[in-house]
């Protein structure tokens, strides 16, 4: 069988159009460039005899227009590129391009369908609705989304398994079909194989779920903990204050990659350090829960009581799960008190290693945020009406400080994942993730890179792939702020 | 300002001692000393063996007093080794006695121990390696700064214009790919002979064979050069970068809103003036503490980078000695690492107080 072309018969049609609108766009930039440095100013209105407006337009208007026209075409040959693939579904006419599109068809469902069902009931929406007035916004959200989307049918894009070898296509370029493929199996490697004969694209929308199973939760739980300390920190103040601040500022003092090489090393696992870690940081959310409906509910006891108790009975159950595997013969004594028959779950060693690093690295940022905005808010009129009623000192932190900070607090968690999912590249690149054969992406790009200037295909796709989710959440989080600024 | 400063200076003494306890227990742990055994005497050594061997080399004490020696405020050990009626001692070279031996040897005295590994004195080996990654990190700052700021400045001199919004995505943009990414994709695009524009030029007649760029930096540490330090540099200073652009491009923007800015405007000081008299400084006040804090970062960076481009600075040994369980260079490393995150953070405190005229510190 031949190899694809990147673009198949649809390229016939479609690669002059993108071609001449790329060219299109870097003329006229440059020529917009060589006249606003001459001198030359974008047109201006003018005021006509008969009170109308006309806008008079200079050569710097025509270089803008056709720059924004290019765009456009270029954008929509985008598009064009994946309904091609789509519709042909012969991965042989459709190229490269197109197959991958073909086989992304479940997250352009997904992403049509979020962003009508948005965009029609946008205005009842909060803030996430005015997400969609915000251009850059609506694109890092939609960047955001097409991971969580892969993430989620990954069984179905995916064409091949992560870990599935083919010896034969070691190091094969993009396109190369296989060469003797079982029925029903996809013919080829669309973006190539790796070092050990793996499909990159399989591995990359792996790597999707891979990432997006760890950086949010552990974002979430940095989160829990930072709040849990930071609150109260900055509403008592005093020593408290002092004394966590200063902890805090140890473990930011500390660089991120010594900190991992610290916590991560076999021997210090070996020490049972990071359960240790675990036991402590899991802790917090349970706490923060607790806390929240007891301020919340004081007045009801009985309501409080059921509340409180199922907070407890199901946290402390997941908590005693996560921590404890009375299985592993490895762990020291306190992990393995914990009956098997009532451990719901076991996390693999590695898993709960790099989650609770990356969760220690990232909480006392969170603490020094939280504390921030909380001593900027606890001097507001509705905090002191508050300790005039007599309100507790937890219900005015929980109930009114807190639901008043979470326009930044939003903001700083989308730009948050973002900086996880770096770190979690960071720990794979390392080669400390969460094991050698992982797909995620760090991982894929450490084992990429030996052969970087020889075969550049199984690096990129997982670098680019990182690059670009990273990107769509700093675009969130800056179009949340811009439209959270504007209330 | 001298109590402000004397207090910072005893807060930062106060963190570099817990902090370099922290990495001394974590270094130190059980089988952290256990592997050490095996590798320094025999594999296969019985846990009472890998205990007398502990014993005999001084890993036996108690970890606090340890730690003492290692900082040198308490006297190193010495035994009499019984066999070879030989003393030996951390403080002791072959054939020293505990008389002709100073008492105390430890970071306090400038001895940083022996690294297992390389079997070369700790400082020796360091001192190389920092100077390496001294370059690295000048020629870094020294694309960083200037370029951030400028990007900064055009960005948020006109709030909400074309600039603007162009050099904010860029921004953003860079501080969305991280090293292992761009590294990754320079070198693809520019030091590859299989892809990227190299071939092409090639083609073209305008380079005779070979890359644009080299994409590993060994040749660097004998002589840094355009061709071989060009990737290297330009990888850490494009994550580095974005996040100064964007805080001086805010400060540049609430600068620029200002009432004194609006009274230039009337008085008619032209555009170029308001910006470079009157609002620059003013808006350069932030980014100066953003500067100084970017160090820690920079050295995540130096280490990835260092890794990506085969470069044996700091970062490298850092990497090498934490992965071969090389205990005293990884302390060593730790001890370089926390001074200058700590000394920057100092820098950065009293700058601010200096520069900022509003903050007096009685």
């Amino acid at each position: 069988m031949e190899p694809l072309s990147w673009s198949g018969d649809i390229g016939v049609f479609l690669n002059p159009i993108i071609i001449g609108a790329t060219v299109v766009f870097a003329a006229a930039f440059l020529l917009n460039l060589v006249l606003t440095l001459a001198g030359q100013r974008a047109g201006e209105m003018v005021i006509n005899a008969d009170h109308s407006l006309s806008l008079q337009r200079g050569p710097v208007d025509y270089a803008l227009l056709a720059m924004r026209y290019a765009v456009l075409v270029f954008l929509l040959t985008c598009v064009g590129y994946v309904i091609a693939g789509m519709v042909v579904a012969d991965p042989q006419r459709a190229g490269i391009i197109g197959a991958m599109a073909a086989q992304l068809t479940p997250v352009w469902i997904g992403l049509v369908v979020l962003f009508a069902v948005s965009i029609s009931f946008k205005r009842r929406l909060g803030l996430y609705g005015k997400l969609f007035d915000s251009p850059i916004g609506m694109t890092g959200f939609g960047l955001v989304m097409f991971w969580i989307f892969t993430a989620i049918f990954v069984q179905s894009i995916a064409p091949h398994g992560p870990i599935d070898v083919i010896s034969q296509m070691r190091n094969e370029l993009p396109g190369t079909p296989l060469p003797s493929p079982a029925e029903g199996q996809f013919q080829w490697y669309l973006l190539g194989g790796d070092n050990l004969g793996r499909c990159v694209f399989s591995r990359m929308v792996f790597g999707a779920f891979e990432v997006l199973k760890i950086a949010p939760l552990a974002t979430l739980f940095a989160f829990m903990v930072g709040i849990t300390l930071g609150v109260p920190a900055a509403y008592f103040g005093g020593k408290l204050d002092i004394g966590v601040t200063f902890v805090a500022n140890l473990v930011l003092a500390f660089p991120v990659i010594l900190l991992f090489y610290l916590l991560v090393a076999p021997e210090i696992v070996a020490a049972g350090i990071p359960n240790y870690l675990s036991m402590i940081l899991f802790l917090f959310p349970i706490l923060f829960l607790v806390i929240l409906f007891n301020a919340r509910y004081r007045t009801q006891p009985g309501l409080r009581n059921v509340i409180v108790a199922i907070c407890i009975g199901v946290g402390g159950m997941a908590y005693l799960s996560l921590i404890s595997n009375a299985s592993d013969p490895d762990l020291p004594m306190l992990f393995r008190l914990w009956p098997e028959a009532l451990d719901l779950f076991d996390v693999p060693g590695n898993l709960l290693i790099v989650f609770v690093s990356v969760v220690f690295v990232n909480s006392p940022t969170v603490f020094r945020i939280v504390r921030g905005i909380v001593l900027d808010i606890k001097t507001r009129d509705y905090v002191a009406a508050a300790q005039t009623r007599g309100e507790g000192p937890w219900y005015i932190m929980l109930w009114e400080i807190l639901p008043n900070a979470r326009g930044p607090l939003i903001v700083d968690f989308c730009l948050r994942i973002g900086y996880t999912t770096i770190l979690l590249g960071t720990l794979g690149f390392f080669g400390l993730g969460v094991s050698p054969e992982s797909p995620d992406w760090g991982s894929t790009i450490n084992e990429g890179r030996r052969l970087l200037t020889i075969y550049p295909h199984p690096a990129l796709p997982p670098a680019l792939a990182l690059m670009s989710l990273v990107l769509g959440l700093n675009l969130l989080a800056d179009g949340l702020r811009e439209e959270s600024l504007k209330d | 300002m001298a109590f402000f400063i004397l207090r910072r200076f005893g807060v930062m003494i106060l963190t570099a001692l817990c902090l370099t306890f922290v990495v001394f227990f974590l270094t130190n742990l059980a089988p952290n000393l256990e592997k050490l055994a095996k590798t320094q005497g025999n594999a296969r050594m019985s846990d009472a063996e890998v205990v007398s061997w502990l014993d005999r080399n001084g890993y036996g004490g108690p970890l606090i007093m340890r730690y003492g020696e290692w900082l040198g405020v308490v006297p190193g050990w010495v035994r009499l080794d019984a066999p070879t009626g030989q003393w030996r001692g951390r403080c002791l070279g072959p054939g020293d006695t505990p008389e002709t031996a100073p008492r105390f040897c430890g970071l306090l005295q400038g001895d940083l121990g022996h690294s297992t590994v390389s079997d070369d004195e700790v400082s020796n080996i360091i001192g190389g390696r920092l100077a390496l990654t001294g370059v690295l990190m000048f020629w870094a700052f020294a694309v960083i700064v200037p370029s951030a700021l400028l990007v900064g400045v055009l960005a948020g001199m006109r709030e909400g214009s074309r600039t603007d919004r162009v050099l904010s995505t860029f921004s953003i943009g860079t501080t969305a790919t991280p090293e292992y990414v761009s590294g990754v994709i320079f070198i693809v695009l520019l030091a590859s002979s299989q892809t990227g524009i190299s071939p092409l030029l090639v083609q073209w007649g305008w380079l005779d064979g070979g890359t644009l760029f080299l994409g590993s930096a060994r040749s660097a540490m004998d002589g840094a050069n355009f061709w071989n330090f060009t990737l290297p540099v330009m990888t850490i200073a494009f994550y580095g970068m974005g996040y100064i652009a964007r805080m001086t491009r805010a400060s540049m923007a609430e600068v620029m809103t200002a009432q004194y800015i609006r009274t230039a405007r009337l008085k008619g000081v032209s555009f170029r003036n308001i910006v470079l008299k009157h609002a620059l400084r003013n808006a350069l006040i932030a980014p100066f503490t953003v500067i100084m804090l970017q160090f820690p970062w920079l050295l995540t960076g130096v280490v990835i980078v260092e890794t990506l481009f085969n470069y044996n600075g700091f970062g490298w040994t850092l990497v090498q000695a934490a992965s071969n369980n090389d205990i005293e260079l990884l302390l060593a490393c730790s001890v370089v690492a926390v001074f200058v995150v700590l000394v920057t953070q100092l820098i950065s405190d009293i700058g601010y107080v200096y520069l900022n005229p509003r903050i007096r510190i009685s």
